[in-house]
């Protein structure tokens, strides 16, 4: 029977097979279901009231009105979440953020109070109703203000204790500065071109908009959440309610997208408060307005300079990263040092210098978005590279040729690199762009050019993943894993990796839906780890049911090598069709944490992801539009799972980046966002498309990987901006260091090149 | 908030009753009335397309149609396009194509999608990407989405697809 383990019948290969995915049914037919449109029995709807202020103190909220409204049931600040959360602060790498404002508020948009009632248009009614005072305190907004502001936007820091290098850290005062990260190699003395780059703020955008159900009793609370790591959220949980974990039920149907928004913990802590004083469950769900208010991706300021001998060598290189962390630290601390360790790109330079700052601001806050930072250094890194070659006069194709770093070479971090297939990479974009071939480069107001990139990365660690394979007697497997898909094909790649390793065909394995009563510990779904992390797990906890068979087949007397159907081994055994095997493996890779002096180590990432792109791209002088007539996008993959999966994967982030490089902004005034929703935020749709879009990759086997496969969420957002700023360049002439490239950012700057500069704003 | 009424209209060709509040927009009834939750709320503006549902033939953003106005309509969601088990060839094109990453915004794709092919059996890149312009898909599963309609329009020109007809 298929989706049976059956010794006698050998299924084939599960690796390389474009295994349609599993849940496809439930996605086409809207069964699929996400926490957005849940509801429980009793539920009860919350409405947020929020900060119109950046930075100020409370002096008063006025909820007085908003309780008489007929309806509404509770009117909470956080007096009353302090009645039944003394202390509550959380957050991954600091304790810093309040469930409801806490004397002061620090972002315009921060949830002061929040209105409970039955029927959610009363609970949005009387939030209208709702007023505050504040004492308005000075702002800053950006990243390099922050720096040396007089402003504060926290009086005190407060590392959670979970990460070392911010012990440091603990209780110091009169600083924005959440993190410096600093890396030292040789000595950096000569600089040949300084440059600087800046990101602007862009937000995830999930479809499905945050949502978490949360339903309080005396004996534990179950939580319902849209979240990209569920043992962090009961972790965190039990934490603020000084509760065992077991008490902590965290499940996590289907998630519409994430994108790194949803991870750690957002909307967890206070769906938990408002149930524990209501004493129903209760549902917080955000409006597309709202997504603007809880994470978005960092703006970084990256101050880039590089010293290069006559042949075209780089000899050092300093890099300082400014990253904006909003109002609270989130992720920032690790999107700052991990991000910050691949600052000086994938170059083989022998002095190297990286300061990578994460800065509080009083914006909201920023966190992981697809690539954990990396993909706002290569913008630089590459730029810069393109600029310096342009300036040289070297082939940008020759000049990153002959810097690059090569399997065997020591990376800026001290770490031998491995399965890192720069040069395949590099070869593979330039080819399939055609660098060497000419082309039409256009005449009168259009004009074309070329321009490509080529990016490193390493993978978030150290990090754990737990995997259980239950086998039922019947021999049909059931894997409870903790990671998340969200949308990106980890159910269907982990079910093909169970399938390898124990010979069933892909289809038969059932993964069931995350719920931590039932699914062991995994760190998140994040940074590209899934695939190669919980693929370890897995392929463990496959060993281990393979040896228990074993054993089975042992103790009712089956000689060596017998082919008895697992069914048959269970009947002998139990004398019916009775019983499980039980298999579990546990996945930590081995990790030396960078040294706090020099950042230096001989084991920081146990694989590199390695990316690059190309575009082609025709400018209207006349409009500043520019159109990508072809976008190549090249990444690593060790050994394709699911060739269809992975290409979906590439050509979904080079398109998601796309927005990011060419329009997605979000603006301010006063440190009010200005467009706070789809009407005013675009984001890529059909018309954005590139003209032709190619989407490769190179399988260089993993050495270290699940059947020589790593992860492939990221690496094809890293190079798409600078490949259309470097393409921008080649074709008019213009270089912008500031992104998004709007028609606006790109006549302005070829007036400026003509000597005909317009008006500023 | 003022009175509540009694609305009868044709879902997904069964004859239901809801009695709705003048503000409650059709996505709300057909998720708190009937549990049909293919039709999804996301920009709340009429832009993404998440919320597609068909009306008397024309697709419409359920987000921004009030429930009122469906009183004595013939309303078909994603959930009324599969019969007995059987996807429809749009649907069984957008699995084959792996036309979705998250699954998010699929139901109102493939509600538009089935109403293009509709109108256009056989339609080219430009009708395809005319149609679905109101459809955002932040996973940008886009490409895939295009081999879908492709395929479909295939499947339902060999097999004869269902169509809202």
């Amino acid at each position: 029977m298929p989706g049976i383990i059956d010794p006698s019948v050998k299924v084939g290969s599960q690796i390389g097979r474009s295994v349609l995915r599993v849940e496809g049914r439930d996605k086409v037919t809207g069964r699929a279901e996400y926490t957005h449109t849940m509801r429980l029995p009793g539920m009860l709807h919350a409405k947020l009231f929020r900060s119109t202020v950046p930075h100020g103190k409370i002096k008063s909220v006025e909820t007085r009105a908003a309780e008489k409204l007929p309806g509404v049931l509770h009117v909470i600040t956080i007096d009353h979440v302090k009645g039944v959360i003394p202390n509550p602060y959380y957050g991954p790498a600091f304790h810093d953020q309040p469930i409801l404002a806490d004397e002061k508020v620090r972002f315009v948009g921060e949830p002061v109070a929040a209105v409970l009632a039955r029927d959610p248009h009363v609970a949005d009614q009387a939030v209208q109703l709702i007023t505050a005072e504040y004492e308005e305190l000075p702002a800053v907004y950006d990243e390099i203000d922050a720096l040396t502001a007089q402003t504060f936007v926290h009086e005190e820091l407060r590392p959670a204790g979970t990460f070392t290098d911010l012990k440091h850290l603990q209780g110091m005062t009169n600083t924005n500065v959440a993190l410096d990260y600093r890396l030292r190699r040789g000595n950096f003395e000569r600089a040949y071109a300084a440059h600087e780059f800046k990101t602007q703020k862009v937000v995830h955008l999930s479809f499905e908009p945050f949502a978490t159900i949360a339903d309080y009793r005396p004996d534990g609370v179950t939580i319902h959440t849209a979240s990209q790591g569920p043992s962090f959220v009961r972790m965190e949980i039990a934490r603020l309610l000084g509760l065992p974990e077991n008490k902590v039920r965290v499940k996590v149907p289907y998630v519409g997208s994430g994108y790194g928004s949803k991870l750690y913990i957002k909307l967890e802590a206070l769906a938990v408060a408002l149930s524990m004083i209501a004493r129903r469950p209760v549902k917080v769900a955000a409006t597309m307005e709202e997504m603007f208010y809880q994470v978005t991706k960092h703006p970084c300021t990256f101050r880039i300079k590089s010293g290069v001998d006559k042949n075209g060598k780089i000899l050092a290189r300093k890099c300082e990263v400014f990253w904006n962390g909003g109002a609270y630290a989130d992720i920032g601390p690790r999107v700052t040092q991990k991000a910050g360790l691949t600052a000086s790109g994938p170059y083989d330079i022998d002095n190297v210098d990286v300061d990578s700052y994460a800065l509080y601001t009083n914006v909201t806050p920023s966190g992981a978005l697809r690539g954990f930072g990396v993909p706002q250094l290569v913008w630089a890194y590459e730029s810069h590279m393109d600029m310096m070659a342009r300036a040289l006069n070297w082939d940008p194709a020759e000049f990153r040729r002959k810097n690059l770093l090569r399997e065997g070479s020591v990376h800026a971090t001290g770490q031998t690199l491995a399965d890192a297939p720069l040069d395949k990479v590099l070869n593979t974009v330039l080819d399939r762009i055609g660098w060497n071939q000419p082309f039409d480069r256009g005449s009168g107001s259009i004009r074309r050019g070329r321009g490509f990139g080529i990016a490193i990365k390493a993978v978030t660690s150290p990090t754990t993943s737990v995997a259980i394979i239950n086998i039922s007697a019947d021999g049909s497997p059931t894997v409870y894993c903790g990671t998340v898909d969200m949308g990106q094909g980890s159910d269907t790649a982990l079910a093909q990796l169970v399938g390898e390793a124990l010979n069933v065909p892909t289809e038969s394995v059932r993964i069931v839906q995350r719920d931590t009563d039932v699914v062991p510990y995994d760190m998140g779904t994040l940074g590209s780890r899934s695939l190669f992390h919980m693929g370890h797990a897995i392929q463990r906890a496959a060993e281990d049911v393979r040896s228990k068979i074993a054993a089975l087949r042992r103790e009712v007397g089956e000689p060596e090598g017998s082919n008895l159907p697992i069914s048959a081994l269970f009947q002998k055994r139990y004398g019916m069709q009775a019983g499980n095997i039980i298999g579990s493996g546990i996945f930590k890779p081995d990790y030396v944490p960078p040294s706090r002096e020099n950042g230096q180590s001989p084991n920081i990432t146990p694989f590199w992801l390695i990316s690059g792109a190309a575009a082609e791209v025709e400018v209207d002088t006349e409009t500043g539009h520019v159109k990508i007539t072809k976008l190549v996008n090249v990444v690593d993959t060790g050994k394709a799972v699911n060739p269809k999966i992975v290409e979906t994967q590439i050509s979904g982030g080079a398109l998601m980046q796309l927005g990011f490089t060419l329009f997605e902004k979000i603006h301010f005034d006063g440190g009010q966002i200005t467009n706070a929703s789809l009407a005013d935020y675009k984001i890529p749709g059909f018309h954005d498309l590139p003209t032709a879009m190619e989407n490769l990759y190179v399988e260089h086997e993993e050495t270290n990987g699940p059947f020589g496969a790593k992860g492939v969420g990221e690496t094809s957002m890293f190079c798409v901006s600078p490949a259309i700023a470097n393409a921008l360049d080649d074709a008019v002439g213009v270089r912008l260091t500031e992104l998004p490239l709007t028609p606006e950012a790109v006549f302005r700057a070829i007036r400026t090149k003509a000597g005909k500069p317009l008006e500023s704003e | 908030m003022t009175a509540a009424r009694t609305i009868a209209f044709n879902l997904n060709g069964a004859h239901v009753t809801a009695v709705v509040q003048p503000h409650h927009t059709l996505i709300e009834v057909l998720q708190a009335e009937f549990s049909l939750t293919g039709a999804r709320e996301s920009c709340g503006q009429g832009l993404c397309g998440c919320c597609t549902v068909v009306i008397n033939d024309h697709p419409v953003s359920g987000c921004l149609y009030l429930a009122a106005f469906v009183d004595g309509a013939k309303v078909t969601t994603i959930e009324g396009l599969e019969t007995a088990n059987e996807l429809s060839a749009v649907q069984q094109a957008f699995i084959e194509a792996s036309a979705f990453q998250c699954g998010y915004c699929t139901p109102g794709f493939v509600m538009m999608v089935t109403k293009l092919l509709d109108e256009h059996p056989d339609p080219d890149e430009e009708t395809i990407t005319h149609y679905l312009s109101g459809n955002l898909c932040r996973c940008a599963a886009y490409p895939e989405v295009l081999e879908a309609v492709k395929l479909a329009a295939r499947k339902r020109r060999t097999v004869g697809g269902k169509s809202l007809e």
